[in-house]
C-alpha cells in the first residue's frame, strides 16, 4: 500500500497522502466530493446546448473539431486495408481541400497499430490504440499490461484503456486505482487515456467519483465510453467530467485531457460539446492536445458542414470518402 | 485559442409593431380621451408605438364592456365551452410564441432565450392549464359561480407570463376582465388582444386598457369592480389594499420579496453555483422571487463566492435579441436609477462589491451582474428588494441561523434550499415562512403549482387549483 502511494504521488506529479492508502480512505476522498444534482446537472448541458453558433464562430468550431477527431475504427471486422483508407482519410479527411486539416488520431486495436503507424508516417497524426482487455477489461492484470505493452512496442502514441467497473461499483476503489497506475506504468512514453464507461456507471456522482479516481492514478485523459455501450458520451456526462478536470487543476496545478466517445455523429452536437468545454473547463481545452472526439460518422458531417460554409451549397454524402 | 460567438440576433421581421396603439375595448381597438404615451426599447432607447392612455372615463367604458360580457355571455357560458375558448388562445399564443417572443425582448429588454424558452411557453400553458379547469369547478373545492368583473393590474417584468396567470383563471371561472398592463411593456398586451380578436372570444370577455399609475388606480377603485388582482410593489400594493378597504371587493396581491437562497455545505455545488447565477440574474434581477440574498454555509462560502464569480464571467450580456444573450437590460431608466442608488448605498455601508467584467452597450439602460460580500442582516441592501441583477452574499454556521436570517425579512415570496440531505430539505421547507420553497433548483414555475406570499409579499395564491378561489364564490 505504501508503494501505491508513493507511485501515486510520482504518476500524478501530485502528493496525495494517504488518500490511496486503502479503499476506505479512496472511499473517503471520492465520496467527499461534493455531489451531483442530476436535474440541474442535465438542466445546465441543455441550457449550454441552446447556443447558437453561426458564421465565424461556426467555421472556426468545425475546424477545431476535425483537428480533435480521434477517427476510429474498433470492429471484429478490420483489415490492414481498411485501417490504411481510415489513415489516409486521417491525414487528409478532404482530399479536394488542401487547407482542411488532419484529425487527431486514428483510434485501432492493438494489433493494427503497427499498420496505422506505417500508414501514417511523419504525418504528425497520431496512432491510438485501446488496450487492457477492450471493451469489457475482463481479463487477467498481466493479460491487460502484455495488451497495453504490446501496443505501446508497435509504436502507439496514446492508450485507451478501460477501468474494471466491476470492482469500482463493488467499491474496490484501489484496485482500479493500483490497475490504472500499472497500465500508467506500462504505457511508458504514451499518453493514458482512461475510459470510464458511464454508461455502465449509472449515475453522475460515480462519473465524478470515477474522474477523480482517475486522474490521481495518472490519467492524461478521462474518456467517457468504448462506444460499445448505451448510452455512450452524453452532454451531462462530459459536462460532470469537463468540472471534474477544471477542479483537478485547480487543485494540482495539472492539465488533464476529456475525450467523449460514442453517438457523437453530427456537426451539430460537436459543436454544443465545445460550447460546453468553453464555457466550463474554459478556453485552455480548446486545443486537440486537451479535448478529443472519439468518432468514426461525425468526421464526414463536419466536412460536409464546412463545404456548406465555404461554398454555400450542400452537397450530398456521396462528394465525402467513405471508410 | 478563443471561441468568440459571432452575433447570432433573432429577426425583428416577424413583429409588426404600429406607429399607435388604442385601447381594446369590446372587442374592438378604441382611441382613449387621455393623451398618449410612449413604449420605448430599454436596450436601444428607440421608440416603438404610441400607446393611448385611458383616463377614468375609458376605463368606465372598459368596465361596462366587461360587465355586459358577463351577465350576458360568458358567466351564462357552460365551463366546457369557455374551455373550448381558452384551448384556442392557448393554441395561438403558442403558434404565434417567435412573434411574442421577439416582440416581449423587443418591448422589455429580457433576452430572446428567456422569452422564447420561459415567459411564452409558460403563458401557453396556464392557459391550457385553466382550460382544463373550465368545466370541473366542481371539484375545486372553492365552488363553481364567477364573480363578475375582475379589475387587474400587471407589472413589466413579466408582461405576457403575468398576463396570462391574471386572464387565465379569471376566464376560466366565468369572469371577465379589465386588465391594465404596465406603461413600459404595454405591447405584448395588446398583441394578446389581436389574438383574443382571432380566437372569436366574445368582446367585452377581455378589455385591456393601458397607461400608468393613475389608469391603474381607476381600474381598481371602480365600483363595479367585484375583484382586484395586482401584481407589483409591496408601496403599490398596500395603496390598493387602503382603496379597496370598506368595500366588498375581494383582493388578491403578489407584491416584493426578498428572498433568501441557502447553501449548505454538503450543497451540489456546481449546480448550487447554477441556481445562485439563476435565481439573481435571471431576468435581470426583475423577479419578485428572485433569490436575492445569497446565505452560504461558513465552511464553503470562499469556494462557493471563487466558482460563483468563475461562472459570472461567462454570462453574456448584450442586444437581448442575440441568443446568445444570458442577461439583457434594465427595463427603464427610472428602475436602472433605482439599482445605482441601492448598489451605492451598499458601498457606503462597507459592503465589498465586484461586478462580472463586461462591455456595456453605450444606448439603453444597462448594469453588470454584481454581487456584494461582506453583506450583514443590517445593510439596506440586505433588506430592500433592489429588483435588479444585484446578489447580497451574507453566510451562516449552523442551519438555525440560517432559519433565523432567512425568515428575517418583512417579505416571504419564496427561498431557496440546497443540500443533498433530504431529510435537512424538509425540515427547511417547514421552518421557511416564505410562500413558495425550492430545493436544489430556483425559479421553476408551473401552472399547476400555487405561487404567492407571507407577510408584505402579498396575500392570495396564483396557478394551481389554488388559484381558482379567488376567481370562484
Amino acid at each position: 500500500m505504501v508503494t501505491s502511494t508513493a507511485t501515486a504521488a510520482a504518476s500524478s506529479g501530485h502528493d496525495w497522502g494517504d488518500v490511496a492508502a486503502s479503499d476506505a480512505s479512496l472511499r473517503r476522498f471520492l465520496h467527499g466530493l461534493p455531489g451531483v444534482d442530476q436535474v440541474g446537472a442535465e438542466a445546465r448541458a441543455a441550457g449550454l446546448g441552446t447556443r447558437s453558433i453561426k458564421t465565424t464562430a461556426k467555421a472556426f468550431a468545425l475546424d477545431l473539431a476535425i483537428r480533435m477527431v480521434d477517427l476510429t475504427t474498433l470492429e471484429g471486422q478490420d483489415t490492414p486495408g481498411k485501417v490504411r483508407a481510415l489513415c489516409a482519410k486521417a491525414i487528409r479527411p478532404d482530399p479536394s481541400d488542401p487547407t482542411c486539416p488532419s484529425t487527431a488520431a486514428v483510434c485501432v486495436y492493438s494489433d493494427l497499430v503497427a499498420t496505422a503507424k506505417e500508414a501514417l508516417g511523419s504525418s504528425g497524426v497520431h496512432v491510438a490504440s485501446v488496450a487492457t482487455a477492450f471493451p469489457s477489461g475482463r481479463a487477467a492484470l498481466d493479460v491487460k499490461l502484455a495488451d497495453t505493452r504490446d501496443a505501446v512496442a508497435a509504436g502507439a502514441d496514446e492508450v485507451d484503456m478501460v477501468i474494471d467497473r466491476g470492482a469500482f461499483l463493488a467499491g474496490r476503489y484501489l484496485e482500479v486505482f493500483e490497475e490504472i497506475e500499472a497500465v500508467r506504468a506500462a504505457s511508458g512514453p504514451a499518453h493514458l487515456k482512461v475510459i470510464l464507461e458511464t454508461g455502465e456507471l449509472q449515475t453522475y456522482d460515480n462519473v465524478r467519483r470515477a474522474s477523480w479516481l482517475a486522474m490521481m492514478a495518472g490519467a492524461n485523459f478521462i474518456k467517457t465510453s468504448t462506444g460499445k455501450v448505451q448510452p455512450a458520451a452524453t452532454l451531462p456526462v462530459t459536462l460532470v467530467m469537463l468540472e471534474a478536470v477544471r477542479d483537478y487543476r485547480e487543485q494540482t496545478g495539472r492539465m488533464i485531457g476529456v475525450k467523449p466517445a460514442g453517438g457523437i455523429r453530427t456537426s451539430k452536437d460537436a459543436i454544443k460539446y465545445l460550447v460546453m468545454v468553453n464555457e466550463v473547463a474554459g478556453p485552455d481545452w480548446l486545443d486537440p492536445d486537451w479535448f478529443r472526439f472519439g468518432a468514426s460518422t461525425l468526421l464526414n458531417d463536419l466536412l460536409m458542414q464546412r463545404t456548406k460554409m465555404q461554398t454555400g451549397r450542400y452537397s450530398g454524402p456521396d462528394y465525402f470518402t467513405l471508410d | 485559442m478563443v471561441f468568440e460567438y459571432a452575433p447570432a440576433p433573432e429577426s425583428r421581421a416577424i413583429v409588426d409593431i404600429k406607429p399607435s396603439y388604442g385601447l381594446f375595448v369590446n372587442g374592438e381597438f378604441v382611441d382613449a380621451h387621455g393623451p398618449s404615451f410612449k413604449s420605448i426599447s430599454p436596450s436601444t432607447e428607440e421608440v416603438l408605438a404610441e400607446v393611448a392612455e385611458a383616463d377614468e372615463a375609458d376605463v368606465d367604458l372598459a368596465v361596462k364592456a366587461a360587465r355586459r360580457a358577463h351577465s350576458r355571455v360568458w358567466g351564462q357560458m357552460p365551463g366546457r365551452e369557455r374551455a373550448k375558448y381558452l384551448f384556442r388562445i392557448a393554441r395561438i399564443i403558442q403558434e404565434r410564441g417567435r412573434e411574442l417572443a421577439v416582440l416581449e425582448s423587443i418591448d422589455n429588454g429580457k433576452p430572446i432565450k428567456e422569452t422564447r424558452d420561459v415567459d411564452v411557453p409558460i403563458a401557453a400553458a396556464h392557459f391550457f392549464y385553466y382550460a382544463g379547469w373550465a368545466d370541473k369547478l366542481e371539484y375545486s373545492g372553492h365552488g363553481t359561480g364567477s364573480i363578475g368583473v375582475a379589475g387587474q393590474v400587471i407589472p413589466w417584468n413579466f408582461p405576457l407570463l403575468m398576463l396570462s396567470w391574471k386572464i387565465a383563471p379569471a376566464l376560466a371561472c366565468g369572469n371577465t376582465v379589465v386588465l391594465k398592463p404596465a406603461e413600459t411593456t404595454p405591447l405584448t398586451a395588446l398583441l394578446f388582444a389581436e389574438i383574443c380578436q382571432q380566437a372569436d372570444l366574445p368582446p367585452g370577455v377581455v378589455n385591456i386598457v393601458t397607461g400608468a399609475g393613475e389608469t391603474g388606480r381607476a381600474v381598481v377603485s371602480h365600483p363595479d369592480v367585484d375583484k382586484v388582482a395586482f401584481t407589483g410593489s409591496t408601496e403599490v400594493g398596500k395603496a390598493i389594499a387602503r382603496a379597496v378597504a370598506g368595500s366588498d371587493k375581494r383582493v388578491t396581491l403578489e407584491l416584493g420579496g426578498k428572498a433568501a437562497n441557502i447553501v449548505f455545505d454538503d450543497a451540489p455545488l456546481d449546480q448550487a453555483v447554477e441556481g445562485i447565477v439563476n435565481g439573481i440574474f435571471f431576468n435581470q434581477g426583475h423577479v419578485c422571487c428572485a433569490g436575492s440574498r445569497l446565505l452560504v454555509q461558513e465552511s464553503v462560502a470562499d469556494e462557493v463566492l471563487a466558482r460563483l464569480r468563475r461562472r459570472m464571467r461567462t454570462l453574456r450580456v448584450g442586444d437581448p435579441l442575440d441568443k446568445n444573450t444570458d442577461v439583457g437590460a434594465i427595463n427603464s431608466a427610472e428602475q436602472l436609477a433605482k439599482i445605482r442608488a441601492l448598489s451605492e448605498i451598499g458601498e457606503q455601508e462597507g459592503a465589498e462589491r465586484w461586478s462580472a467584467p463586461c462591455e456595456l452597450p453605450d444606448h439603453g439602460f444597462w448594469f453588470p451582474p454584481t454581487i456584494f460580500t461582506g453583506v450583514t442582516q443590517a445593510h439596506r441592501i440586505a433588506r430592500e428588494e433592489i429588483f435588479g441583477p444585484v446578489l447580497s452574499v451574507l453566510t451562516f454556521r449552523t442551519p438555525s441561523e440560517a432559519i433565523e436570517k432567512a425568515n428575517n425579512t418583512p417579505y416571504g415570496l419564496s427561498a431557496g434550499v440546497w443540500t443533498e440531505k433530504g431529510s435537512r430539505i424538509l425540515k427547511m421547507a417547514n421552518a421557511l415562512r416564505a410562500g413558495v420553497v425550492w430545493a436544489n433548483t430556483f425559479n421553476k414555475f408551473d401552472p399547476s403549482s400555487p405561487f404567492g406570499g407571507y407577510k408584505e409579499s402579498g396575500y392570495g395564491r396564483e396557478g394551481g387549483r389554488h388559484g381558482l378561489e379567488a376567481y370562484l364564490r
